[in-house]
């Protein structure tokens, strides 16, 4: 497809990044989805809402999240220069947090007493439960009954911080289940209920807002990589399931030519065995969660499960926007196995002294295979989207350890 | 008979009769492929006025447990949309008056294609569409160009769908208005029955459509007193889950699961069809 003048004007007004996105919702949740976009574009345009979201940023949250020069990492692999976006350090230990300041300061704006959410690896649920016990909400996290299993630590985590978190036994028990349950709940308790949506996917405005939310990463990294480096990077990489983390680095340079930009999705067991969640790679436009988008699904049209050895990653579908930068050519789609995440997990632990997630060792499973064919003066900026603290035990079993 | 033309018939019919009519979902292929078409087939002579054919899909997010497993059954036991269609098809060889309406989710109709769709279910004898991802705002997709095929398609109205937005919803809706009496999802319990009546004279001001309620209506008492404030109910899980307390230990129909259901069904048709003769409202 030809160039844009600017790949950072979607959606348009029905929430359409190109064929992608949409409002794909049942009728009684299309009243409160019109509501939570009228309410987020007013508080978008709104001062004191952007004060107050700053002020939970930089005093409770922790930002802005240092870009730290990965020296021994760079030397390892003997090309580009690498930074990590240390996201990790954020207060509860992810990006999760930036998003869910934001949409848990609109639930209180728009007087909306019940707060639910997905999750996945536990990492959006447990900022969720955060913001909530911060803003004193009853919140209720679902999560796939698999999930719960290999996430453990963070299920004791949402519930220390006060929230219920309701096991899903549906389908594959994994973040697509948890989905449905979610929307389901908000089905029924549409009148007092805010849905904390974690990722650049659901209905407009969601994938906007979350968008939006995320933005302060990319923005900081551009501050930050200026100083010092004087200039802009060159390769920007990040993991990708539902592509939030993704999102909030790449699109405040999504206009600057020069910057490549490169996710990375789940590969699982291979693309090849089936066994994955590599929605843009492996799958085909089709319409789930309120939006059209890139799904794994079979000819029928059934959504078919995902795999990845990060929960996190884990989901048979991709944010819409993406899937438009996906078609533009933008920015580049590859994915990383289990294996090689597991390898890179190991690699970020001993030379750097940073247990990543398992869903950012995938970003860093794709710089090992990129950094050492780049220039030494080739700018690259990972994302560290979360800690691994919760993958001890996933990591252990993989690797044949017991505990 | 062109689709449209089958359910306008047959409400006028019911006004005639100056009853409500039962309207009946089951999921295609639920538990499988003979026995569903066992239960279909028959359902016309117990009763029922209208069928909803439900497609079965993966992720039906505004379906409870019950719709779920149902949807999760037929897939397991092989039930494709090609197949849903080759249903409807088989039921028209013998019945050519009772409308059927086909509900499901959109992701398979459009891995389908939207207009190799339509001219399919136009030529099987689908007489409309209730897709329940499809809200106004997503018209262009399947609404249009169904009605220009001339395919109705039947919006859902809740409780949360106000006056303000009423309009927008009726819009581009025909054959009948689908009222989802409750906020929440299928086989939840039923609200008062006064609420109900409230709420389908309103969409009334807004529509000469008839009116259909449905979501939690599962004795035939409920039927028929839905039946007295409405156009026709809708019963589904409880249905459903006759056939899920009717499965053997390897997931398969148990003799008779056709029979117990039908019974059931007789039961609510003649709920429905007593609801008149104990002051029905007329519409």
């Amino acid at each position: 497809m030809a160039d844009l003048n600017t790949y950072r004007a979607g959606p348009d007004a029905a929430g359409h990044f190109g064929n992608y996105g949409g409002r794909f919702a049942a009728e009684t949740l299309m009243p409160l989805i019109l509501e939570v976009e009228k309410a987020y574009l007013a508080a978008k345009a709104d001062p004191a809402f952007h004060a107050e979201l700053s002020y939970l940023h930089k005093f409770y949250a922790g930002r802005p999240s240092p870009l730290y020069f990965a020296e021994r990492l760079t030397n390892h692999l003997g090309g580009a220069r690498i930074y990590f976006k240390r996201e990790e350090l954020n207060h509860t230990g992810s990006h999760k947090i930036n998003n869910v300041l934001g949409q848990v300061l609109l639930a209180k704006r728009m007087g909306k007493p019940r707060i639910i959410a997905e999750t996945g690896a536990g990492q959006h649920g447990v900022a969720t439960a955060t913001a909530c016990a911060l803003f004193n909400f009853p919140c209720v996290v679902y999560m796939g009954e698999e999930d719960i299993k290999r996430q453990a630590p963070n299920v004791f985590r949402m519930k220390l911080l006060g929230a219920e978190v309701r096991p899903v036994t549906s389908g594959s028990r994994t973040l697509k289940d948890a989905m449905n349950e979610a929307l389901r709940d908000w089905v029924t308790n549409v009148e007092t209920t805010y849905y904390v949506i974690g990722t650049v996917a659901g209905p407009h405005p969601y994938p906007m807002m979350v968008r939006d939310f995320q933005c302060v990463i990319g923005e900081e990294v551009r501050t930050q990589l200026k100083e010092v480096e004087g200039r802009l990077p060159d390769t920007l990489v990040a993991c990708i399931g539902g592509g939030s983390n993704a999102m909030g680095l790449f699109h405040p340079f999504l206009d600057d030519k020069s910057v490549g930009m490169v996710a990375v999705e789940a590969a699982g067991h291979g693309i090849e065995t089936g066994k994955h969640a590599a929605s843009l790679t492996g799958g085909r436009p089709g319409v789930l969660h309120g939006n059209r988008t890139y799904l794994l699904q079979d000819a029928d049209g059934q959504i078919t499960e995902a795999h990845s050895i990060s929960a996190g990653l884990d989901y048979p579908g991709i944010g819409p926007e993406h899937s438009w930068l996906h078609d533009h050519g933008r920015v580049t789609y590859v994915s990383a196995t289990d294996a090689e995440a597991l390898d890179a997990f190991q690699m970020c632990s001993k030379l750097e002294g940073i247990i990543p997630a398992l869903e950012p060792a995938h970003a860093l499973a794709e710089v090992k295979k990129r950094a050492p064919r780049l220039p030494k003066d080739h700018l690259m900026v990972v994302n560290l989207c979360g800690r691994g603290d919760k993958d001890v035990f996933t990591v252990a079993a993989a690797l044949g350890v017991s505990l | 008979m062109a689709g449209s033309r089958r359910i306008e018939q047959r409400f006028a019919k019911l006004r005639q009769e100056r009853r409500a009519g039962l309207v009946t979902f089951l999921t295609c292929g639920d538990p499988d492929a003979e026995t569903g078409f066992a239960i279909l087939e028959r359902l016309p002579e117990m009763g029922v006025d209208l069928i909803e054919v439900g497609m079965p899909f993966t992720d039906p997010m505004a379906d409870g447990p019950a719709i779920q497993a149902a949807g999760l059954r037929a897939l397991k036991a092989g039930m494709t949309l090609i197949k849903t269609l080759d249903q409807v098809r088989r039921f028209r060889k013998s019945d050519a008056d009772t409308p059927i309406v086909l509900m499901g989710y959109y992701n398979p109709i459009y891995a389908y294609g939207v207009d190799r769709f339509i001219a399919d279910a136009l030529g099987a004898g689908v007489d409309g569409l209730i897709v329940v991802d499809l809200p106004p705002e997503e018209d262009a997709e399947l609404c249009l160009p169904s009605l220009k095929a001339g395919l109705p398609f039947i919006r859902l109205a809740t409780p949360t769908t106000d006056d303000k937005r009423l309009p927008t919803v009726l819009k581009n809706t025909s054959g009948f208005v689908y009222y989802v009496s409750i906020t929440g999802i299928t086989g939840a319990k039923l609200t008062q029955t006064a609420r109900v009546a409230d709420a389908v004279a309103r969409i009334k001001r807004h529509t000469d459509l008839p009116v259909a309620v449905g979501f939690g209506i599962k004795t035939p008492e409920q039927a028929a007193e839905i039946a007295r404030v409405a156009d026709a109910a809708v019963v589904g899980t409880a249905l459903v889950q006759i056939i899920a307390d009717n499965l053997g230990s390897d997931g398969k129909a148990k003799p008779g699961v056709a029979d117990l259901v039908l019974k059931q069904v007789k039961l609510l048709a003649d709920g429905v069809r007593q609801a008149r003769l104990s002051g029905a409202r007329v519409a």
